[in-house]
């Protein structure tokens, strides 16, 4: 991949995560729908195990929904970037 | 299809997690032996790209709505086990960063959507790519396959609420896989998009 495209890849996906994601359907998922539907949702109404910094694709302190999606966004998709590649060239380096 | 808190039994959870512990070493290995140049960026711009389309919940019947999985579109352009990695990381930081998705399910949500969302998958486009020759082989087998992935993940998932008696199977097993056979509709739709465009440009990037 050349850098150009690295670019291109990247910033497509920061327009789709930060801008796009306005857009998203706030309907329930196949299995959030199910469970509603079959009678079980209230099962995962507990305490989650663990408390996640952005839950729900918010920002604490960041009243407006869409710029605390679009950091949300922003900052989900350059941390798992930054991760697979992280990944993928320490697998290289210990090949070679 | 992230499985919240609170679905699952412990041994159930537990058992996930052993096996995506399990097949996540295996695919390190694999990766380990045959990761080339070219993948190391790819992989990070699949991540991100998968990542920003799980982002995006588009409606399907009846006031539900789906997102891309992503399974096949990684293993089309990493292979199988490339894509297994990838998957996972963006499931791990869904999980630990957005809440999406619980801590304790998050071994179940590996297996479903990492492991057997891609081998299923791949293992459809990978016959099909093989028995259709050239382009169109690998067009159909990208649609079937990444239909496939969404309703064998889903399979997965209500076979473990099931095991974990959070629904009985013949209820579960039947409403997860109608609602996934719609939603695969929306992944086949997206993941052959964006492969018949890659296959335009930049052919050399689909995994051989």
């Amino acid at each position: 991949m050349k850098k150009r495209e690295i670019i291109i890849g990247l910033l497509l996906s920061l327009i789709v995560a930060g801008i796009i994601s306005w857009f998203a359907s706030s309907l329930p998922d196949g299995l959030e729908r199910v469970a509603a539907d079959k009678g079980f949702l209230q099962k995962g109404e507990i305490r989650p195990a663990l408390k996640a910094p952005l839950a729900d694709y918010g920002v604490p302190k960041i009243p407006s929904e869409r710029l605390a999606t679009s950091l949300a966004g922003i900052f989900g998709t350059l941390l798992v970037f930054s991760l697979a590649y992280l990944l993928a060239s320490q697998l290289r380096n210990k090949r070679s | 299809m992230h499985i919240p808190d609170g679905f699952l039994e412990t041994k159930v959870w537990l058992s996930g997690w052993g096996l995506a512990i399990i097949t996540l070493g295996w695919s390190i290995k694999k990766v380990n032996q045959a990761l080339q140049e070219k993948t190391v960026p790819l992989m990070g711009v699949m991540a991100a790209f998968i990542f920003a389309a799980q982002m995006i919940n588009f409606p399907v019947l009846g006031g539900t709505s789906g997102h891309l999985l992503g399974a096949v579109l990684a293993a089309v352009l990493l292979g199988p086990y490339a894509a297994m990695l990838v998957i996972s990381i963006v499931l791990v930081v869904q999980c630990l960063v957005f809440q999406d998705g619980g801590l304790t399910a998050l071994g179940a949500n590996i297996l479903n959507m990492a492991v057997v969302g891609v081998m299923g998958g791949y293992g459809v486009y990978y016959i099909l790519r093989n028995v259709i020759k050239g382009r169109r082989g690998i067009i159909l087998g990208t649609a079937v396959a990444s239909w496939f992935s969404v309703v064998i993940a889903a399979i997965f998932c209500a076979g473990e609420l099931a095991i974990s008696q959070t629904s009985p199977l013949k209820i579960v097993l039947p409403t997860m896989t109608l609602v996934h056979f719609f939603i695969g509709i929306g992944e086949a739709i997206i993941t052959t998009l964006v492969i018949s465009f890659i296959l335009k440009v930049r052919s050399d990037l689909i995994y051989k």
